[in-house]
């Protein structure tokens, strides 16, 4: 007999830096009782984080692959956008 | 050749440290024995996590029953060297691992009881004690977080996880009373504000227990007789077999260093 | 992220693959781009990786075994501790795999099924016993450091799953090899008896652990498209070299004599062993190893026995949903 599915569940960490939670990996468990738990069993053994969230992985809805040009290729022409674009002259120092 | 057993000098601390130490080793070492067999990955992850956190307790509780009893004792003298008779753990935590259920209904019973003790010992008079506490008390704080879930799944899952759960907690029920009863040993220290009177654990631990075990549509026994004898190094016939395990390396091989 | 992949799992790829699709892949492995689970990729590749990686988590997972066996009889709580941890950071390793393992489409209960079912290989090395207390500390410096020898290169592996996986698993294992080694040394130092249980795990352990870099080149069945595809980045030969080149002086260091009386260095500092051989290595393959048959019923003790309480989860998850939509309808 095929062993059931049990549910997969995608887990983020904040770590000791102060830095956002971040993706370190995925786990299965039946509930989010049970999912928190083991993303702590697992995934925090060598004192990695200070927060857990765990997220059921099909509630995840990622950006499509195909559409990367459309997604993500209109922002590189912005240059504006970034510090470095701006000229600012030396004797004012750093800004 | 067998390595005859050392000898220790029982003064009141050095046999209460001892106490407790076995208690995690033992404990401990049940714990590890599910490494490669649980019932799912994620759980192997958290019994060998338990288990070290047990482990690391026995060590700093065998280092100082060796400091205050300043003889040539250490921790692996006291864990490897000592007969069935001179290990001084309840009874409860030398049982059997059994199924799933068993090995959460015995983390359950002990947890519960083991965070109310180091939360109390953190106030106590000797300050290496006071310090194990405050560490060990997080780490049975998440041991009675996680049995507590689990006792909470099997009890309110399947048909057959409540029977199961069911028919660990009746058998394991016996062993729970050693736990809070008195050695008038200890009486002195209690006194001496080191150490602290576990009878007074008992209302609040019942409750806890009592609150998760309803949760889980179980219940507990009605029979109040409870059995003894470990703290004086009467055992069941559980321990020796598990002892021969643990301490087949140092017997073997007399004097080795590892 | 790891769910699309899982969503699109049936089916996908069995059309026809145009051209330009496989040239574009190729070219982004070619320039060194990572692949992504959701990213269109040649059916071939899926199903290679997926069978890597899946076997790459069920040698973690059957090696829990061997050194488990020695959990607890490990002869100082120092060791103990160490011990439990490092076979615990296996249990992960192979949790982070299989998770790996599934965002090209295949659950991990149906990876784990194919194994208990011996329709899946592991690393042949986990077949042999560990039968004595040295044989501890030659698998953490003989099996952990061949392992690290094959998974560094894999942190770079075109797949971003494997690799980001292969990364972590990397920066754990860290301590095994070290573990296995300081055994090593203390048995090298200690009493004659202690130094002829290291030397009887080397010579037990040296062949097998040669052979866990899989066949020799030219006989080597996935050699070719892997390294095309950038999953496998030196050959088994290379890998093998580079392994004995680095430990012969660390035995030499031990005072321990590897069980090769035909081994010599040559001109350019590499050693050159003698003859593997290769029909040992095709029969563990095969089942046929002293360990298979335990290793495999373990793990299917171990699933069996635990059906129970996944079911009883996954019943309580249920009940507790109804509640809460029965309490939500109120």
């Amino acid at each position: 007999m095929a062993t059931p599915n049990m549910p997969l569940w995608e887990v983020f960490i904040r770590s000791r830096n102060g830095l956002a939670h971040k993706h370190v990996g995925s786990l299965h468990a039946a509930d989010t009782t049970l999912a928190l738990q083991a993303a702590r069993d697992i995934y925090t053994r060598r004192g990695e984080g200070l927060s857990i969230w765990v997220v059921p992985s099909n509630a995840i809805t990622a950006s499509d692959p195909s559409e990367k040009g459309m997604m993500f290729e209109p922002a590189e022409s912005k240059i504006y956008r970034h510090p470095t674009f701006y000229d600012v002259p030396d004797e004012v120092g750093h800004m | 050749m067998a390595v005859a057993s050392i000898l220790v000098s029982e003064t009141p601390l050095v046999l209460y440290t001892l106490r407790r130490a076995d208690d995690a080793l033992i404990l401990g070492h049940r714990l590890s024995e599910w490494c490669g067999h649980a019932p799912m990955m994620e759980e192997d992850m958290a019994l060998a996590n338990m288990g070290l956190d047990l482990l690391g307790q026995a060590r700093e509780l065998y280092a100082y029953a060796a400091k205050v009893e300043g003889k040539d004792n250490d921790e692996d003298k006291f864990a490897y060297l000592r007969d069935v008779r001179q290990y001084r753990n309840l009874l409860l935590l030398e049982q059997p691992n059994g199924d799933f259920a068993r090995t959460m209904v015995r983390q359950f019973f002990y947890a519960a009881f083991a965070d109310l003790y180091w939360r109390a010992m953190m106030q106590s008079g000797d300050p290496t004690l006071a310090a194990i506490a405050a560490k060990s008390e997080k780490e049975s704080a998440y041991h009675v977080r996680h049995s507590s879930e689990w006792m909470v799944r099997l009890g309110d899952g399947t048909e057959e996880s409540h029977r199961r759960a069911q028919s660990a907690i009746d058998d394991l029920w016996a062993y729970t009373g050693e736990m809070f009863h008195l050695d008038e040993g200890e009486r002195g220290l209690i006194d001496a504000g080191i150490a602290i009177d576990p009878a007074k654990l008992h209302a609040p631990w019942l409750k806890t227990v009592s609150g998760v075990v309803n949760e889980a549509t179980l219940a507990l026994p009605k029979s109040n007789w409870m059995q003894q004898g470990g703290r004086d190094g009467r055992h069941s016939e559980h321990l020796g077999h598990l002892l021969s395990e643990l301490q087949s390396m140092p017997r073997t091989f007399p004097g080795a260093t590892w | 992220m790891y769910t699309q992949a899982l969503n699109t799992s049936d089916g996908d790829n069995s059309h026809i693959e145009d051209a330009a699709r496989s040239a574009n892949f190729q070219a982004r492995i070619d320039a060194d781009e990572r692949i992504e689970p959701n990213d269109w990729m040649p059916a071939a590749y899926r199903k290679t990786l997926t069978r890597q990686i899946s076997q790459h988590a069920h040698s973690e997972i059957v090696g829990m075994l061997p050194e488990g066996n020695w959990i607890t009889r490990a002869p100082s709580l120092r060791r103990k501790a160490a011990l439990l941890a490092k076979v615990q950071d296996e249990c992960g390793h192979g949790l982070y795999l299989y998770a790996a393992a599934e965002t090209l489409g295949t659950s991990r209960e149906e990876l784990v099924d194919l194994m208990l079912a011996g329709k899946a290989k592991y690393s042949s090395i986990f077949n042999y016993p560990a039968l004595t207390w040295a044989d501890i500390g030659a698998i953490g410096w003989l099996v952990d450091g061949a392992a690290i020898m094959n998974q560094i290169p894999l942190c770079r592996c075109s797949y971003g799953p494997y690799a980001r996986a292969m990364i972590r698993v990397c920066k754990e294992e860290s301590f095994h090899q070290r573990q296995g080694f300081e055994i090593m040394v203390t048995l090298s130092k200690g009493t004659e008896e202690q130094k002829a249980m290291a030397q009887s795990a080397l010579d037990r352990w040296w062949w097998p652990v040669l052979m866990m870099f899989g066949p020799p080149d030219k006989a080597s069945q996935h050699s070719d498209t892997s390294t095309k595809w950038k999953i496998k980045r030196f050959s088994n030969d290379e890998l093998r070299q580079k392994f004995v080149d680095a430990t012969v002086p660390q035995a030499q260091f031990l005072g321990l004599t590897i069980p090769d009386p035909g081994m010599k260095q040559n001109a350019n500092g590499n050693w050159e062993y003698s003859a593997i051989d290769w029909e040992e290595f095709n029969q563990v393959l095969a089942g046929n190893g002293p360990c298979n048959r335990d290793r495999l019923a373990a793990r299917r003790k171990a699933h069996d026995d635990g059906a129970w309480v996944r079911e009883a989860a996954l019943a309580y998850a249920e009940k507790r949903k109804q509640r809460q939509h029965a309490q939500a309808a109120e």
